[in-house]
């Protein structure tokens, strides 16, 4: 913990219905600059809807009514004064599958700079590499920048998408399940990204791997049902739950 | 003979049975079948030998002569390739955002579902009908005459509907994932249609419009009040002029002049499948490419 710093993201009694289905229940929580936050549960507990509040990716769905606000660096993300286009841009998301566009790397990590016009020429090229060392693909992939990113192994294709999500320089970055196509030796060098990545980023990753959850954050949460059962450091949360809810969870005892 | 015996002979004979009934349905499913491909080959066979031999390049580029007994059919392809390009020009813009529309932006209320429906049913209308159309409309109300910007718009509106259902299946096969991962990487709703759906829709939308066009090219009752000439002894300088197109110069042909050689008919007739037999190909041969190239 690095008490000094002030709450990225706070979430203030957050509801969240698709049409009568509550999926989202009172949520609090505040999520700490540059520190892994991990949201762990069961399946269908509500993890990925709480994650896509951030960055406010259910707005796409018709059917969904919220309640409740969610503070990025003090300001109400549903504000008209704060942009979705901008907050998309502050708060980056990579998903569970690796979706990569069937272009290429380099046009893949282009593509964000386009939207927001943020380079071009030659600092495209500068930002493209910059965002591949980071996550340790350059070396692999600068001779061939320019062949389909779909031909790349799928912790390579995972990789690309992070560094894709980077590019755009978001400060927040909410990855959802993203190891749970890949193989455990690819798990874990993707966690060792992460845990570099830390020290830049805020992260908010959703997990049903609870291994994964112990491994790498600094917090936790869990979900269950739409509610958020309990919400603390780590290391805490692991080995002195509070709720027997959430021991029997950890323990293996359901989910 | 033992119960056991007759049992299974019972049994041996339903399953003959049942495999002879199978056979039967098979040959008639297939003679089904053949007879389509026969009328496909006859019509094309036939075709093809009485109106190769009239082929030459003189034919395909010169001006008819004697009465249009002689010379050539080039004013008529030209006509005809003129009436296609404009086609495309109007249809396919008009075609793709009409799509895009009702893909990427149309929620489910009436009016979205009344314009869904009207769609359909212009697909249905008779080839005829879009003749009078264009006639009542682009010819007369417009006073664009009887001219190749009549015709085109004309044609343009009959393959609308073909564009549209083309393109919007086209959109619609584009994974959900492209436009998750725009929007969450800031992309407007536009940016999103713009970059991440409509560059890989593009193969999809271009194989309905050229199927769409080939039917087209081959119409006549649309042009036939909109910009057909009988015959123009030049080539149209503008949109606004009248035009000669291949398969009004085909009715022409048949019925309206005595004398003339049954293969320059079906040397005309030839040109006519030819050109929209390529288009198809071109279709499919983009098809089959795009699905070899695709990669999600
Ligand atoms: N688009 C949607 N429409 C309706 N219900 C949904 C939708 N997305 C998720 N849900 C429901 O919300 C609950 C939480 O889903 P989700 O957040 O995806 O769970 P998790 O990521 O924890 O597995 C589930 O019961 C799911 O069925
Ligand atoms: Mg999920």
């Amino acid at each position: 913990m690095k008490p000094t710093e002030a709450p990225k993201l706070i979430v203030q009694d957050l509801d969240l219905y698709y049409g009568d289905f509550q999926a989202l229940k009172r949520i609090q929580m505040s999520i700490v600059s540059r520190q892994i936050t991990a949201l762990i549960g069961p399946s269908g507990c509500g993890k990925s809807t709480l994650l896509r509040c951030f960055n406010r990716m259910n707005d796409l769905i018709e059917s969904v009514q919220m309640r409740g606000r969610i503070l990025l660096d003090g300001q109400d993300i549903a504000d008209p004064s704060l942009p979705l286009v901008t907050l998309r841009k502050r708060v980056g998301m990579v998903f569970q599958r690796p979706n990569p566009f069937p272009l290429s790397a380099f046009e893949n990590i282009a593509f964000g700079l386009h939207l927001h016009a943020l380079a071009a020429g030659r600092r495209i090229h500068a930002i493209v590499e910059q965002s591949l060392q980071a996550v340790g693909l350059w070396d692999r992939l600068k001779d061939r920048l320019h062949q389909p990113a779909l031909r790349l192994s799928l912790e390579e294709q995972q990789r690309l998408c992070i560094a894709r999500a980077m590019a755009i320089k978001p400060e927040v970055i909410l990855l959802d399940e993203p190891c749970s196509t890949l193989d455990p030796i690819a798990t874990g060098k993707i966690e060792e990204l992460l845990y570099a990545l830390k020290e830049h980023y805020t992260i908010v990753i959703v997990t049903h791997n609870m291994q994964q959850a112990a491994r790498v954050s600094d917090t936790a949460g869990f979900l269950l049902l739409g509610e958020l059962v309990e919400f603390g450091p780590t290391n805490r949360l692991f080995t002195n739950p509070r709720d027997p809810k959430t021991e029997a969870y950890i323990t293996g005892r359901f989910g | 003979m033992d119960p056991a015996t007759r049992r299974v002979q019972a049994a041996d004979r339903q399953w003959r049975r049942a495999e002879l009934i199978q056979r039967v349905a098979f040959a008639l499913l297939f003679i089904a079948t053949l007879l389509v491909a026969l009328a496909s080959v006859l019509v094309m066979g036939l075709i093809l030998i009485r109106g190769a031999p009239w082929l030459s390049w003189e034919f395909l580029t010169t001006m008819p002569a004697r009465g249009m007994r002689a010379g050539g059919i080039f004013p008529a392809i030209v006509g005809t390739l003129e009436l296609i390009g404009l086609t495309v020009v109007f249809a396919l813009p008009m075609g793709v955002a009409a799509a895009i529309y009702l893909t990427e932006y149309a929620r489910d209320n009436w009016m979205n579902r009344f314009i869904r429906l009207a769609i359909v049913n212009l697909s249905g209308v008779p080839s005829v009908v879009y003749g009078l159309f264009g006639l009542g409309l682009f010819v007369i109300f417009c006073r664009f005459g009887t001219s190749l910007l009549a015709g085109a718009l004309t044609l343009a509106i009959m393959t609308l509907p073909v564009i549209i259902t083309a393109s919007e299946e086209a959109l619609r096969s584009v994974p959900q994932s492209f436009r998750e991962v725009s929007h969450s990487l800031g992309a407007s709703r536009w940016q999103t249609v713009r970059h991440a759906v409509l560059p890989f829709a593009v193969p999809g939308i271009m194989t309905g419009t050229i199927l769409g066009i080939s039917r087209a090219a081959g119409e006549t009752a649309p042009i036939l009040f909109t910009v057909a000439a009988f015959y123009v002894p030049r080539l149209p300088h503008s949109v606004f002029d009248q035009a000669m197109a291949l398969p009004y110069h085909l009715y022409v042909l048949s019925t309206q002049i005595p004398n003339i050689p049954q293969a320059h008919r079906y040397g005309t007739a030839l040109v006519l499948l030819l050109l929209v037999l390529s288009l198809n190909v071109l279709a499919v041969v983009l098809r089959a490419r795009f699905r070899r190239k695709r990669q999600w």
